[in-house]
């Protein structure tokens, strides 16, 4: 539990820091936000209470102190207040994100999860099978590992969907049919989250590969599996025993590794089109949408920071030492 | 870092060298690492990208900028336009062998930029100890938790494009984000380096502690280094291609990110223009490779458990063994993971 509340402290830090790096973007960009908002909000009518806001809110020709501003974020970050979009309509970015964010994360969640699992367990088995001909996959691992993921989308796109027409080129659902809770709507979403999906795993399971590999090739040679192996347990049961503590170091490796895979999904659905926070993202930075990018980083970085935690939990379950301390 | 560099460059320039195997061989024994296909393989490669960076743009045949042929949409490779046209009717093949300079600088400007801050940072943490290593590891740790690209790609998209000539600028920025994990990985083999008896003993002699740490225990980092300075190089390499491939810096400076952008603005990836997205995409994925083999490579050095089957396979010792026994050790039918100790060991088991 100590090593869960130093973690704690960790993300409550980070998420701090994330926060004030997050008040600090358009006050350190060249330029004046409050201008760029103003300029799309033709046709709009303007009060002076919202252009007082507005230098509010983006540190521009406001008498607030520096100080003041921050508090002020502050608050109505705690209110759920994270502004208004100029580029959908001037939505709150709370409803704007609130509508893209389940994309994401079903995309990306699943994804990291399926690849997770099925990269860990085919290390195990290059691990265990050392020197075996699966060995001679880790070039090819490696070369899928560095690929750009959104050139592996473009691949996927090119031989899937143009030249088999296996699957849609784009988009999370057919525009005709709208959100119900049916089949035909269900298999829709599922038809068109598999090619994104498939390319976050693709290009994220080979990290878990090779790392699992290499944990296992060491672990392998301790002396607790011999002696399981002496003993005469069965096969599988030594595997599985050395294969609990090789992964250890793949679940603290979580932390470097999700930030990669949720930065290479982004780029996946700008790709498929997906409407998920990448998209969003996306437009909002070619819009000057200076408030929506805001919250875009502050959701993202809450979601790594949460897949975080839940390693940690993982990692405090697979490994009993961290619960005897204390 | 400059070994980092140095030892990588020294090694890939001699390897395809045509003065022959001996020269090779040697070299290999008296460094014994490009004795794995797999270095060989990333030096290779390596070698190859840094001379394309360096003498591409001369041997471009045409102007990425020049406009052919006057068709509306991408002409397919031809003798004319070895790897096809683009939908402005721009050379491919062009476009291609310029664009890697920009990357490979950007990439190892970056790489040397955010080893130099991740051995400051890591060696002055483990070294120091106390308050300070409490300080920076939690800064360590922060830059690691924090999704870099989104950061990245808002401050870039809403700085413009007033900075996004520069590559120094672009290194600098992409740096900033990319130490956080060598210095965790140096502060740590610091950490265990500082009570070492040789250590101990160069402070009873009274050394000063930057000298302690720049004769005695960073000598003992380089492999770590050279690893957290390739896995840099590779960070950087993606973040630069990525945040080309969004549009976000100048048009008009080429790099294999800004083509994937250019294809992807004319939907190349759903029209079939492959000869367009395959070069540069490839391009990017092989030199990324390149990078994370020589990685395994310093890898398996470091460790050496994780090459004793590489290596005795390899090796004609383990050929003079009899056949049945290694086919048996082969199989499986003792123990499966005792094999590579068994082998090494020649004993009976």
């Amino acid at each position: 539990m100590v090593t869960i509340a130093r973690r704690l402290g960790i993300y409550l830090v980070t998420a701090i820091v994330a926060i004030s790096v997050d008040f600090m973007i358009p006050r350190i960009i060249p330029g004046n936000p409050v201008d760029a908002v103003l300029a799309k909000m033709q046709g709009v009518p303007i009060t002076k209470a919202t252009i007082r806001s507005l230098e509010l809110q983006f540190g521009v020709g406001t008498k607030a102190s520096l100080w003041a501003q921050y508090l002020h974020f502050w608050n109505n970050l705690l209110h759920g207040n994270l502004g208004i979009s100029t580029s959908n309509g001037f939505e709150p970015v709370t409803t704007v994100i609130r509508s893209a964010l389940p994309w994401t994360l079903g995309l990306v969640g699943l994804a990291t999860v399926i690849s997770f699992v099925a990269g860990t367990a085919i290390g195990v088995l290059v691990g265990w099978r050392h020197s075996r001909w699966l060995d001679n996959l880790l070039p090819a691992a490696t070369f899928f590992q560095a690929a750009p993921y959104f050139f592996l989308a473009f691949l996927a796109l090119d031989l899937f969907s143009t030249k088999l027409g296996w699957f849609p080129s784009g988009g999370g659902h057919q525009d005709l049919d709208f959100p119900a809770m049916n089949w035909t709507y269900f298999a829709d979403v599922i038809d068109h989250a598999i090619l994104p999906a498939l390319t976050i795993v693709v290009a994220s399971a080979a990290g878990w590969i090779v790392g699992m590999r290499n944990m296992m090739v060491t672990t392998m040679d301790e002396d607790f599996v011999l002696i399981a192996a002496a003993k005469g347990l069965p096969r599988w049961r030594v595997v599985w025993y050395a294969a609990r503590n090789a992964v250890l170091p793949s679940v603290s490796g979580f932390s470097l590794a999700v930030g990669f895979i949720v930065s290479g999904a982004l780029l996946t659905e700008i790709v498929f089109s997906y409407p998920g926070l990448g998209l969003l993202l996306v437009n909002g930075v070619g819009d000057n949408d200076y408030a929506l990018l805001q919250g875009i980083f502050l959701i993202i970085t809450f979601a790594v920071l949460g897949a975080n935690l839940i390693a940690d939990f993982v990692y405090v379950f697979l490994d009993p030492r961290t619960r005897q301390e204390a | 870092m400059a070994f980092g560099i140095g030892t990588v460059t020294a090694g890939d320039l001699a390897a395809p060298e045509p003065t022959g195997p001996p020269a090779i061989s040697r070299r290999a024994r008296a460094i014994r690492l490009p004795r794995s296909g797999k270095i060989r393989l990333g030096l290779g490669l390596l070698a190859f990208f840094l001379l394309l960076a360096i003498a591409g743009p001369f041997f471009a045949p045409d102007n990425p900028s020049a406009t052919f042929a006057n068709a509306p949409v991408p002409l397919p490779p031809s003798a004319a336009h070895l790897l096809g046209t683009t939908q402005l009717q721009q050379d491919v093949l062009s476009q291609l062998l310029v664009s890697g300079r920009s990357t490979l600088l950007v990439a190892i400007l970056a790489g040397a930029i955010a080893t130099a801050l991740s051995v400051l940072i890591g060696v002055t943490a483990g070294y120091i100890g106390g308050l300070a290593d409490d300080l920076l590891s939690m800064l360590a740790n922060i830059f690691l938790v924090m999704p870099a690209l989104p950061l990245l790609i808002i401050l870039t998209g809403l700085l413009g494009r007033s900075l996004s000539g520069n590559d120094f600028v672009i290194s600098l920025i992409i740096a900033v984000t990319g130490w956080a994990w060598g210095a965790r990985v140096l502060r740590a083999q610091t950490l265990s380096l500082r009570n070492r008896d040789y250590v101990d003993s160069a402070r009873l002699i009274g050394e000063r502690s930057w000298r302690i740490i720049v004769s005695e225990i960073l000598p003992n980092l380089i492999p770590i280094v050279a690893s957290s300075f390739l896995f840099t190089v590779l960070y950087a390499v993606g973040t630069y291609t990525a945040l080309a491939f969004l549009g976000l810096f100048n048009p008009s400076s080429w790099s294999w990110g800004s083509m994937l952008f250019n294809a992807q603005l004319a939907n190349a990836e759903t029209s079939g223009y492959w000869w367009w997205f395959v070069p540069p995409g490839l391009a990017v994925a092989l030199l990324g490779t390149s990078l994370a083999l020589l990685n395994f490579g310093i890898d398996e050095f470091i460790n050496p458990r994780l090459r004793a089957a590489g290596l005795t396979r390899s090796r004609r010792g383990a050929r003079r063994q009899p056949a049945a026994r290694q086919q048996r050790l082969m199989r499986g039918r003792r123990p499966f993971a005792l094999t590579p100790v068994v082998r090494g060991e020649g004993s009976q088991p």
